[in-house]
């Protein structure tokens, strides 16, 4: 009974999301915009600030299965690399192959133009596990 | 990484003010990069202009007393009989399984031999120095180990440095070779400077009392030409200029012949040994031993970082990266690894693993970027 309660609930919930658009955030610093069952994945501006200039970046193939477990991607600095994972499990259905040629975007719209990828999430259940906004700023200003 | 309370540089407000931002190093807070010049710009700056760093954090120490020679030549490969007045080698601290215990600058200055060292092995330094001073001592030698805590250091590195010293001190140093160091005085303020550096480009470090060195940097950074850098830059520059970074590319397991580094071991003293460790070195030496080599490498594809394997043409694994950077000079990911013997020649196909990648890789001669010291 519980059971079907708590997935009747997630039911609605996804229903909501699926048409309502929002950003999540992740503790590895990526956002994710959701929109209609796809999720656009970058690193936040907080994340570009820490890393510096980005001089390398790879993004992850179209076509492969990602879960919020194993990385699908990176960003470089001079000094260190940090591996991009995908917020959500899913397919990646697109890839911004402008980032990997110009590496500067990230910097200059970390949230924007500078996205990385996005991915055909399986499962909406997955979003509520993310940060939101507010906790996500508690995050990175706990961390200064 | 220590959680101890880090310690600050006499400069640490000067950075403060001027937007570091601040990393944790060998118990230090250091400035990374500052705002408005990140590291790719600043390493940039450094090589078309100049740079000041603070490597305050670095030990200085006086080795003075009749027997300095002798006492010092038993713990590092330089010849410092020969070493003239006023000359400056770079040194390696032995082991007795003939590793390398650290690096250092030494100089030889009229009346003793004025010692910089890594701070990340400042205080295994001094301990080693005292140590044996005091075995010394016991046997009646004159020598005496005085660690120098009232003179912070900061270099001033590319190639505006001159001119930008030469207006501020009013010198000439256009005869000062490099890896020579004298006394200059900066505004009454007597300082030793040291033409050498650790990014490739000519440069100076100076030795300046605390309490007059924030004025003097703020002087210095009065001229356009100069900029601060931080910990990050100075990284990038060393490695592009094939400079080993102790504790990665050289530490207590590696020698000297691996690492490169015989250059630094005085002629005289391959014939005499006589420092920690010399029987195993000086038999490397002589028989081009030891099992591996320093290498430098450029990677084809993604930049390689430290740890990363190293792959035979036939994809057997030889080796291992130890620092690796996309070179902000050169637009090549580059790298320095130690692999066996037989794949050290200059143009060997090697691979490196990078995540679930196999990279192209070949061995190139270091330093990747050509060096600009000052001739006379």
């Amino acid at each position: 009974m519980f059971a079907l309660l708590t997935r009747t609930a997630a039911a609605a919930r996804t229903a909501g999301i699926a048409r309502r658009n929002l950003t999540k955030y992740t503790k590895s610093h990526e956002w994710v915009k959701i929109e209609q069952g796809v999720g656009t994945v970058g690193i936040t501006n907080y994340a570009q600030s820490a890393l510096g200039d980005v001089v390398y970046v790879e993004v992850p193939e179209v076509g492969i299965e990602a879960t919020p477990d194993e990385p699908v991607g990176v960003v470089e600095s001079v000094k260190s690399t940090s591996d991009i994972y995908s917020p959500l499990s899913g397919t990646i259905v697109d890839a911004n192959q402008a980032v990997v040629e110009s590496t500067k975007l990230i910097n200059k719209s970390p949230e924007a133009d500078g996205w990385l990828f996005k991915v055909k999430f399986s499962s909406a259940d997955e979003i509520d596990q993310l940060l939101d906004l507010a906790a996500y700023k508690q995050l990175t200003e706990s961390d200064d | 990484m220590s959680t101890g309370a880090l310690r600050r540089t006499a400069l640490y407000d000067l950075h403060k003010e001027r937007g570091a931002k601040f990393a944790p190093f060998a118990g230090w807070d250091m400035p990374l990069v500052y705002d408005g010049l990140g590291a790719l710009d600043s390493h940039m700056h450094t090589r078309q202009h100049a740079s000041v760093f603070d490597v305050s954090h670095m030990l200085q120490t006086r080795i003075a007393g009749r027997d300095r020679h002798r006492f010092l030549e038993g713990l590092v490969v330089a010849d410092l009989k020969e070493l003239p007045l006023g000359g400056a080698t770079l040194s390696l601290f032995t082991n007795a399984n003939g590793g390398i215990e650290d690096d250092t600058i030494i100089t030889q200055q009229d009346n003793s031999l004025y010692v910089v060292s890594n701070a990340g092995c400042a205080d295994k330094d001094l301990a080693h120095l005292q140590r044996h001073a005091k075995a010394l001592q016991d046997q009646g030698a004159d020598v005496d180990v005085c660690r120098i805590d009232d003179h912070s250091l900061i270099a001033l590195q590319g190639p505006a440095s001159q001119s930008a010293l030469e207006q501020l001190a009013a010198v000439k140093l256009g005869q000062m070779p490099f890896m020579t160091g004298r006394l200059v005085d900066i505004g009454g303020v007597p300082c030793h400077v040291a033409r050498s550096g650790y990014t490739g480009e000519d440069g100076f470090e100076l030795s300046i009392p605390t309490s007059e060195v924030r004025s003097i940097t703020a002087r210095l950074l009065e001229n356009p030409a100069i900029k601060l850098a931080g910990l990050a830059a100075r990284d990038s520059l060393r490695l592009e200029a094939g400079l080993c970074l102790y504790g990665s590319d050289i530490d207590a397991t590696t020698t000297p012949v691996e690492a490169g580094l015989v250059w630094t071991i005085g002629k005289r003293r391959r014939r005499e040994g006589g420092f920690i460790g010399a029987d195993i070195i000086l038999g490397q030496v002589a028989s081009k031993g030891g099992d591996r080599r320093r290498v430098g490498l450029v990677i084809e594809g993604a930049p390689a970082r430290a740890h990363a394997k190293v792959l035979s043409a036939e994809g057997e694994e030889v080796g291992t990266v130890t620092s690796g950077i996309p070179a902000p000079s050169l637009g090549k990911n580059i790298a320095m690894a130690y692999v066996p013997k037989r794949f050290s020649k200059k143009d060997t196909p090697l691979k490196v693993k990078v995540r679930s990648r196999t990279l192209d890789a070949r061995v190139v001669k270091m330093p990747f970027v050509a060096a600009n010291y000052h001739h006379v």
